[in-house]
């Protein structure tokens, strides 16, 4: 099943044409890495996506709900009902976690759930322990966030997005803030979820990781899918110049 | 006179130095947090006007103001209201005075809030009404409140310049005695008064602080 299906985003902040013609689609339990220099367009692609951004042109779809459509190369928006409706199908995590300081770990995963969502305050409840004992977080759950290390602040992230039962998660450089000796914990916690199929795709500078965990790998540069398939073929044996310089980068 | 007499009947005019004092909190905090909103709303007439409103109200004495609430209307229409009617005249000139700053103040508070926090209510599909009352509001309120104490502080000693309308708060009625009695020990006990209550507030301040300091 097609979870979600970009075609023809184009975006530009000024003068400077960020996104040009980025096409894309993610099937359920499909795991899809984008790689790429800074500055190339992964967050803003992922913006997008994620409805933080407008794109100027182009469609987005989630399942069958036509969040974006395309009228002559002008991006068209859905009514802010249907959008909300689109938001419930995604979770995001950020780079540097977001997490709302004033609240407890608990509640950061409970209170969206419970406010937006209207679930069942059990339901909710055990959903929450459930995941804190998934993200090795059981005895934090009254902590606050400045409490955490940032490695536990960013599962306490992933698990207050997975709490709204999304059918897909994005992440931007879900590890790039924290110290490399945290990185691992938030990698592990990545790879459990692809390992139960969780619908993913994962803006990353840790090429090793992208090429274990993903089913998909897009190489971006200028704004542009310079190349894209299969993660041992994009990371071991590129074809495009480009690809081959920034990858050099790596080893 | 003796000082304890003077004392009891300066006392008398507490009662009335406080309710200045906290029905001016009462409408000046909300309607502070209303100009400041309106101070950073996208429609430019609407940020020009209340941007004006706040450096008129900022830039010119206090005392001014109460002379223009309680006057103006009277020799613009000839309307008597906040002539007779003195707290109300002081009360509409203090909130709207104490609101500009505020406003000032929640704006600064409002505008260093880390724009990933109204990203990541957004995405989980916060309105615009709920992130900003739960989200974003609270750490507002923690972030301001050293500056917030510093205004209520000056409250405190602004609520003297009541005498200007003749409102017989502690202040005024210390003024009177000074002057019948030709004495300067009302001043001193004004001073001691209002030395005591901001000592009040600093603490219940501070009590405030601490409260919201389960989180960083
Ligand atoms: N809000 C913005 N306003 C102006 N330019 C932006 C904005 N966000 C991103 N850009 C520009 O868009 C380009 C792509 O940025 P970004 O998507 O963050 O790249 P990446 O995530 O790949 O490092 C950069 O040149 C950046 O300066
Ligand atoms: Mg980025």
């Amino acid at each position: 099943m097609r979870i979600l299906e970009i075609e023809h985003c184009r975006k530009h902040f000024g003068e400077n044409e960020v996104l040009t013609d980025i096409s894309l689609t993610v099937d359920e339990g499909q795991v899809v890495s984008i790689i790429g220099p800074s500055g190339s367009g992964k967050s803003t692609l992922l913006r997008c996506a994620t409805l933080l951004e407008t794109m100027d042109g182009g469609s987005l779809k989630y399942l069958d709900k036509v969040a974006v459509r395309d009228e002559g190369g002008r991006a068209v928006y859905a009514l802010p009902a249907e959008l909300k409706q689109v938001r419930g199908y995604f979770g995001l995590v950020f780079q540097n976690f977001n997490l709302f300081p004033h609240y407890s770990v608990l509640k950061n995963i409970t209170e969206a759930p419970l406010l937006i969502q209207k679930r069942d305050k059990d339901e909710v409840m055990e959903t929450a322990r459930d995941l804190l004992a998934k993200m090795g977080l059981s005895d934090k759950a009254d902590a606050y966030p400045y409490q955490l290390s940032g490695g536990q602040q960013q599962r306490v992230s992933i698990a207050r997005a997975l709490a709204m039962k999304p059918r897909m998660l994005f992440f931007d450089e879900p590890t790039s803030a924290l110290d490399p000796e945290l990185t691992g914990e938030i990698l592990k916690v990545i790879r459990a979820l692809a390992a139960e199929h969780m619908t993913m795709v994962i803006v990353t500078h840790e090429m090793a990781f992208a090429r274990d965990v993903s089913d998909h790998v897009i190489f971006m540069d200028g704004g542009v899918i310079v190349e894209q398939g299969n993660p041992a073929d994009i990371i071991n044996n590129p074809t495009q110049d480009r690809t081959i310089q920034f990858l050099s980068r790596f080893n | 006179m003796t000082i304890t007499a003077m004392i009891v009947k300066m006392s008398e005019g507490l009662g009335r130095t406080c309710a200045i004092f906290f029905l001016t909190l009462l409408f000046s905090l909300p309607l502070g947090l209303l100009v400041a909103l309106l101070r950073m709303s996208k429609n430019r007439v609407v940020s020009t006007i209340t941007k004006a409103y706040i450096s008129v109200l900022r830039g010119t004495p206090l005392m001014l103001q109460l002379i223009a609430v309680a006057y103006g209307p009277f020799y613009l229409f000839g309307a008597t209201l906040l002539v007779k009617q003195k707290l109300l005249a002081i009360i509409i000139a203090f909130a709207l005075n104490y609101a500009a700053y505020f406003a000032e103040i929640y704006r600064g508070g409002i505008e260093s809030m880390p724009v990933g926090q109204y990203e990541a209510a957004h995405v989980l599909g916060y309105s615009k009404a709920q992130t900003f009352m739960r989200i974003i509001l609270p750490q507002v309120v923690k972030r301001i409140l050293p500056s917030v104490t510093n205004e209520v502080i000056t409250l405190v000693k602004d609520t003297s310049m009541a005498f200007t309308l003749a409102y017989m708060e502690m202040f005024s009625i210390g003024k009177q005695i000074a002057n019948s009695q030709s004495s300067f020990t009302p001043f001193v006990i004004a001073g001691a008064f209002y030395y005591i209550m901001n000592s009040v507030v600093a603490f219940a301040m501070s009590r405030c602080e601490k409260a919201l300091g389960y989180y960083r």
